[in-house]
């Protein structure tokens, strides 16, 4: 029986290599199943499952909360989002990077930064330490 | 010449500083072992993502997409990636060198220059610049970054590449060489490099069926890619991390015992000191009887 070859890597790890005999996705434009020889294909994944059905007959399972899928003739390649998602999941997180920014920036007037404060209390402590001893000395 | 009871004490602080000094080494190096294996792990990803980049390009060479337009370099953006923390030697102090050159070079030949940090070492070093803009920051990554603490980060530089407020952007960060060597290295990411390796193979002609369109899809698998660039960097850079905190505190181990067994001598002298006072004394004192 003729096997197509998967791949499903996310930016994290490989999630799993191997044979298939069939491979059903879930495309944006409705699942899909992919069986060797298919047309070259490219398309984006919704979020759910991919299957992979083995020459030896049984299933595997794996999540994806999305990515792309690139079908060549002989290779699948699925490349699987770690994190879900969306245009407005996005903007939010870059608006809070950019607030982020602003935050540390606005701190730069501050004259006790506290890398300067705590070496400020290091030189406090040494000064301390030393009157210390001359008032031994003096006793 | 200090009291006896007082170098005891310092020796015994020295000690107890070895050890929270060699806890750390051990800890750097446990976790350094794993953050190499998410290095290795992150691999498969970027090669397969940069295949797939090089059959759409292939496929439609006509078609363009921002990301791979080389334009005139007004304004240039830099992702540096440093660590959170501190105690692990010159590794961020050496980035930040080879960056501000990599900046001053860009502001020489007249562009404005953009930074879009990672980790709070990067925020407390460049807020202190006032001709260098900051974009954005994220902080406090942990020892496990994850894509998805990257994205907002990453997408306010591409975004402004889009509009064409950034005509580069550059990556900043460690490269592990060996785990007594790291490099601090700048990498380019916008525009996508032209990968030309795979072209031979890709003689006839043919085109995928895109679904839905072929911009579309070519945007998202190129904002993945420098997404998982990224990752890989800040992976990479905690692997550095960790390696030039081990280094680090091997040789404050190493310092402390130095110290320890200098003053374990001048303790001995001042303990012998004290007992032949107390003899001649004692002897003194039997004489004078």
């Amino acid at each position: 029986m003729a096997t197509i070859h998967v791949d499903i890597v996310s930016a994290e790890g490989e999630i799993f290599s191997g044979e298939a005999s069939m491979v059903f996705a879930p495309a944006v434009m409705g699942e899909i199943g992919i069986a060797p020889r298919h047309a070259p294909l490219l398309t984006t994944l919704k979020p759910g499952e991919v299957r992979v059905q083995t020459a030896a007959g049984d299933e595997q399972f794996f999540y994806v909360s999305g990515g792309a899928i690139e079908i060549q003739p002989h290779v699948v390649t699925v490349l699987a989002d770690t994190a879900l998602r969306a245009k407005d999941l996005d903007e939010a997180a870059a608006l809070s990077a950019k607030q982020a920014a602003e935050e540390a920036l606005r701190n730069r007037g501050d004259t006790i930064d506290s890398a300067k404060a705590q070496a400020e209390l290091l030189r406090a402590a040494a000064q301390l330490k030393m009157l210390e001893k001359l008032r031994k000395i003096k006793q | 010449m200090p009291s006896i009871k007082e170098i005891r004490i310092k020796i015994a602080s020295f000690k107890s500083t070895q050890k929270i000094t060699k806890a750390m080494k051990m800890v750097a190096a446990s976790k350094m072992r794993r953050a190499q294996e998410r290095m290795s792990a992150t691999r498969p990803y970027s090669e397969k993502i940069r295949r797939v980049i090089g059959h759409l390009r292939h496929a439609n060479p006509d078609y363009k997409h921002p990301f791979m337009v080389e334009r005139p370099a007004k304004a240039v953006g830099f992702i540096i990636i440093s660590t959170d923390r501190g105690l692990c030697g010159g590794l961020n102090v050496n980035l930040f060198k080879t960056t501000l050159a990599a900046i001053r070079d860009w502001q020489k030949q007249g562009a404005e220059v953009s930074t879009c940090l990672i980790g709070a070492k990067g925020v407390n070093f460049f807020k202190r610049l006032s001709n260098v803009k900051t974009l954005a920051t994220v902080t406090h990554l942990g020892d496990r970054p994850h894509v998805a603490d990257l994205i907002g980060t990453v997408k306010v530089m591409l975004d402004l590449y889009r509009d064409g407020k950034l005509d580069r952007l550059y990556v900043v960060n460690n490269v592990l060489v060996n785990t007594m060597t790291q490099k601090p290295t700048v990498r380019q990411l916008l525009p996508v490099a032209a990968d030309e390796s795979d072209e031979s193979k890709l003689q006839k002609l043919w085109d995928y069926i895109y679904e839905p369109s072929a911009a579309e899809l070519l945007d998202g698998v190129l904002m993945r890619y420098i997404e998982s660039q990224v990752y890989q960097g800040a992976v990479e850079n905690v692997a550095c991390e960790m390696a030039a905190r081990m280094v680090a505190m091997q040789s404050a181990t190493d310092n402390a015992g130095k110290l320890i067994e200098e003053l374990q001598l001048i303790y001995n002298k001042a303990r012998q000191a004290a007992i032949t006072k107390e003899i001649s004394e004692i002897v003194g004192g039997a004489a004078a009887v």
